[in-house]
């Protein structure tokens, strides 16, 4: 579609110049709150929603380049734009557009970082990401992701007096760079012997298998770094509750999916054809992911850490779908493949829309209570209904509940799943099947976790008396939630349509020449000659129909009196919010199945104890086997390495002595 | 689809609705002649839906909108779900919108909504109940989508009417692979019905109790609505066992003749006796389980519908 003479890439450029410029103006006046929240950052939303308008747009355009002249006066910034890019600046738009809104909002005074510098940072941050998206070179690819890991990391320690959240920042920022070394090695394999460095120069080389493998499992730890694939997750439970919530949303929602892009561009771009038993190992980290990430949001008692592991075990499950689409492509099975790989794009729009409504959700709930800590919430949804019952609808969608959105894509990927029988490699079609029953488990699980997590929310009573003085969301955040809550179901209804969308990318990627599109724009058919539909709209529809002829019937045959009265609860007369089950409570069946998954320390009371104390700290396996030994294992370097520094300018002379001796023996 | 089609859609539906509570009728029925006990009638489970729904709602003082919806969406789902599980005949209109991994849904979507309303007033067993109805559901859904899975692979589909042609129509042989999904499917249905082994739905006792507990807030029409569903899940559950392990009888085809579909009303009758009689003695034979031990059942019904799942990609039976 053309807009004017203006090339829809041009239009994302100049919509993410656009962001940066928003940020700029916040410096004008950095201590200004109004500017902040009454202009500029429903600016940034506009601008967010253009992005979106513009990638659903042109995502049948055919790709075009851009080579701006900014960087090194011999590296220019090369940009590309195609079908892949399109749907996550989509993605990045759309999601973002309701979360600047929430922002708008949500953020006061006295919150740490000056409000004009946040705002900085934010668009900042949302720039760089679609950089990343658009980047057609090492170089502009790199320089963005950085840009983004600061801009990010900044935006985590916004309040940087709390030495937890400085802590917090700093794991971010190490496990980032860490994962950034990865990805430029890989970058520097797929080049491929040219020194070129442009995207284009690394389609074209040939490289061995050997040498693809390695590019392809540098760009695997790279980006599992950032997406939060077990066992580089550690700094995601701590780094997304530390930031503000419309951060935490972004972080969650929108950053780990530019880890995912990465995957998909590395890949199915770049190295071309992936070799099968390369999506063996996202499959299986995927699946254990999930059930890791899943297993550990249930036994969570802070809400922003509770969804901060549901986003690994969401990560898990798009690297399971990642894995398959590989495996998939790598033996031919091309339609397949193109499933997969829609599956997983979907999933990854549709985690964005939830995990970003769940985490304002939660940002609202600590405005109005500033309390964090499950136990002490309870009963909000008479005070915050709006804020309730948007964020059931993400609740709902997250546990994969038909028709909402995340069901379509657990459908999606259990379709796929059901064809792993048919890949010709024999043992390996056996065991692949299960990966399904390992799905299923992790969905299951995630449903779990919602009842927990909007239960004692939401529901029963206010655990503490200062709960009944929390007030609703403000308009602006209630715009925010609407506009996600409205994404999710969305994407749940229109399934058909937003997989023909989504079925560009397989095709522009050539993994499949066509992807056969459903018969009918209201029900979905996974693949031709299979059996097999769902039609959320129908679905929907019948329950709707059905609930209200009930209550038609009801209130013809009977009548509708009722009136209000205490609680029952088998008779018991002195009820109090304490009675209640606590998150602690709701977790312990998982915690109880799943020990050997937590590296737990327990202090129960006696019956003789006269203060009774009951103290449970859950920790993690790889934190103490992997990053406590290999932090310690530094520490003994450094210390060996230590010696060296006397503190006398003598010996550091007899040290540039000695140096240029060596150097000379080695020159001559 | 022709309005023969309609028709069997709309028949089935009705069968569903009305002999629910008759299934459970007679399942209390047989059990009580197992246990020497002296049998209610036949039509008591009627007979406490109609009172139910003259008396007046009590609601909890400060129940919200959620506790009244529940009841309704609970039902609503299961409805849906008669009219997607070919019982009658395979070719229902409906069936097309949703298959047997969006049925598992809707059992989700049902539990899910329970379990909120249990939360819902914060009551100490309403919570207890929840907690506890989640801990039964996360193992036994993947359980039961494993089953399905199964039935999916062997019928190269996940359509509900596709799994029920191609397993009627087979030849007849024994499929070890399915045998052990049997198995696992039985489990799952005493778990997720509420029967024993794992709930007992004959007793008020507080500290055992799972779907109860979810209950004792509910009055009225809420409560009238809440049995009929946990009936019509029950009859649901019935309905998927004989697609998938005894389908023969069920009007398959395109084009059904009507006397294949009037014959097939005894059929699932008599079926439908035959399984209440034999779940009758299931839970006169065995004794309920501790709650810790639930899971242990639970994770056993998921192992077999993965050994059932896994036999069949090693044999290809």
């Amino acid at each position: 579609m053309a807009f004017g003479s203006i090339s829809p890439l041009v239009a994302c450029i100049s919509l993410l110049v656009a962001w940066g410029a928003i940020g700029v103006f916040g410096l004008l006046r950095p201590a200004s709150l109004q500017l902040v929240r009454r202009v500029l950052f429903p600016l940034g939303a506009l601008v967010g929603l253009g992005l979106a308008v513009v990638a659903i747009a042109s995502i049948a355009a055919p790709a075009e380049q851009q080579v701006l002249p900014i960087g090194l006066p011999d590296l220019p910034m090369h940009l590309r734009r195609d079908a892949l890019s399109n749907v996550f600046l989509f993605l990045l738009g759309a999601a973002s557009s309701g979360i600047s809104i929430f922002g708008a909002g949500y953020f006061r005074a006295g919150e740490g970082t000056a409000p004009g510098l946040l705002c900085l940072q934010y668009h900042l941050f949302l720039a760089s990401m679609g950089f990343v998206l658009l980047a057609d070179d090492a170089y502009g690819f790199m320089v963005s992701w950085e840009t983004m890991a600061l801009s990010s990391y900044f935006l985590v320690t916004t309040q940087h007096r709390v030495p937890d959240i400085r802590r917090a920042g700093f794991l971010y920022l190490l496990i980032a760079h860490l994962g950034a070394i990865g990805i430029l090695l890989s970058f520097g394999v797929m080049q491929g012997g040219s020194w070129q460095f442009t995207f284009d120069a690394m389609r074209s080389a040939t490289l061995t298998p050997t040498w693809a493998s390695v590019a392809f499992f540098l760009a695997l730890f790279g980006f599992g770094a950032k997406a939060g694939l077990v066992p580089l997750h550690v700094w995601l439970p701590e780094a997304h509750p530390a930031a503000p919530s419309p951060v935490s949303a972004l972080l969650s929602g929108v950053m780990l999916k530019t880890a995912l892009y990465g995957v998909l561009r590395v890949t199915f771009d770049l190295l071309g054809d992936p070799v099968w038993w390369w999506g063996l190992i996202p499959l299986v980290l995927g699946l254990f992911t999930a059930i890791y990430g899943v297993v550990f949001a249930a036994a969570q008692t802070d809400m922003k850490r509770l969804l901060a592991f549901s986003s690994i075990e969401n990560i898990g499950i798009l690297f399971t779908g990642v894995g398959l689409a590989i495996v998939f492509s790598g033996v031919g099975m091309t339609a397949m493949a193109a499933l997969a790989l829609i599956a997983v794009l979907y999933h990854a729009i549709n985690h964005a829309f939830m995990k970003s409504l769940l985490f304002l959700g939660t940002g609202s709930v600590l405005h109005a209570t500033g309390e964090r800590n499950l136990g002490r919430l309870g009963g909000l949804i008479h005070r915050m209904p709006w804020v309730a019952w948007l964020t059931l609808v993400g609740a709902l969608a997250i546990a994969g509940l038909p028709p909402l959105n995340g069901f379509v894509s657990e459908w999606l990927l259990l379709q796929a799943f059901l064809s792993a029988h048919d890949v010709p490699r024999s043992f390996v079609n056996m065991l692949l099947p299960l990966g399904a029953a390992v799905v299923a488990l992790a969905a299951a699980l995630a449903a779990y976790v919602m009842v927990k997590f909007f239960g004692v929310v939401f529901l029963g009573q206010p655990r503490e008396a200062a709960l009944v003085k929390a007030h609703d969301a403000g308009w602006l955040e209630r715009a925010g939630l609407l506009w996600l809550a409205a994404g999710c179901v969305a994407l749940g209804l229109m399934p058909t349509q937003v997989i023909a969308l989504l079925a560009l990318v397989p095709e522009r990627l050539g993994i499949v020449d066509a992807f056969p599109t459903t018969s009918s724009w209201w029900h979905l058919v996974p693949v031709a000659g299979r059996q097999a539909a769902y039609a959320p709209l129908v679905f929907l529809l019948a329950i709707v129909a059905t609930i209200v002829i009930t209550v038609a019937l009801v209130s013809i045959f009977y009548h509708r009196r009722s009136r209000r009265s205490a609680p029952w609860d088998c008779g018991f007369a002195r009820l109090d919010s304490r009675m209640q089950d606590t998150a602690e409570g709701f977790g312990q069946p998982i915690r109880h199945i799943f020990l050997q998954f937590f590296d737990m320390q327990r202090e129960l009371p006696t019956p003789f104890d006269r203060a009774p104390q009951y103290r449970v700290v859950i920790g993690d396996h790889f934190w103490r086997v992997i990053y406590l030994r290999l932090a310690r294992w530094v520490q003994r370097v450094a210390e060996a390495v230590a010696w060296l520094q006397q503190g006398r300018i003598a010996t550091y002379l007899l040290y540039s002595f000695v140096t240029l001796l060596v150097l000379l023996a080695l020159v001559l | 689809m022709t309005s023969l089609h309609w028709v069997t859609q709309f028949i089935e539906v009705l069968a569903a609705l009305v002999s629910a509570p008759l299934f459970v009728g007679w399942i209390n029925q047989c059990r009580a002649w197992l246990q020497n006990k002296s049998a209610p009638p036949l039509l008591q489970p009627y007979r406490g839906i109609r009172k139910l729904f003259h008396k007046d709602v009590v609601l909890a003082t400060h129940a919200s909108a959620l506790f009244r919806i529940a009841p309704y969406v609970v039902f609503g789902s299961m409805v849906c779900a008669a009219a997607v599980i070919p019982s009658l005949g395979t070719r229902l209109p409906f069936s097309d919108a949703a298959d047997a991994i969006a049925l598992v849904g809707l059992f989700a979507t049902a539990r899910v909504f329970m379990s909120l309303a249990a939360m819902d007033v914060g009551t100490a067993f309403g919570t207890l109940g929840a907690r506890r109805e989640m801990l039964v559901g996360f193992l036994a859904e993947p359980a039961l989508l494993m089953v399905i899975f199964l039935a999916s692979l062997i019928a190269t589909s996940t359509a509900l009417p596709a799994i029920a042609e191609g397993l009627a129509t087979r030849t007849l042989a024994l499929y070890p692979s399915l045998a052990f999904t049997g198995v696992a499917f039985l489990l799952v249905l005493l778990a997720e019905n509420a029967r024993i082994p794992v709930d007992n739905p004959a007793t008020h006792l507080e500290l055992t109790m799972i779907h109860e507990a979810m209950l004792l807030e509910y009055s009225a029409r809420h409560l009238a609505l809440m049995e009929w569903a946990a009936a019509l899940k029950l009859f649901n559950y019935a309905c998927i066992g004989f697609a998938l392990f005894l389908p023969w009888g069920a009007a398959t085809g395109d084009v059904p003749a009507p006397t294949t579909l009037l014959a097939s009303i005894p059929i699932l009758a008599g079926k439908l006796a035959v399984a209440g009689a034999v779940l009758a003695l299931i839970e006169t034979v065995s004794a309920k389980l501790r709650i810790f031990r639930a899971p242990e059942f639970l994770a056993t019904a998921f192992l077999f519908a993965v050994l059932g799942l896994l036999v069949h990609l090693l044999l290809g039976a």
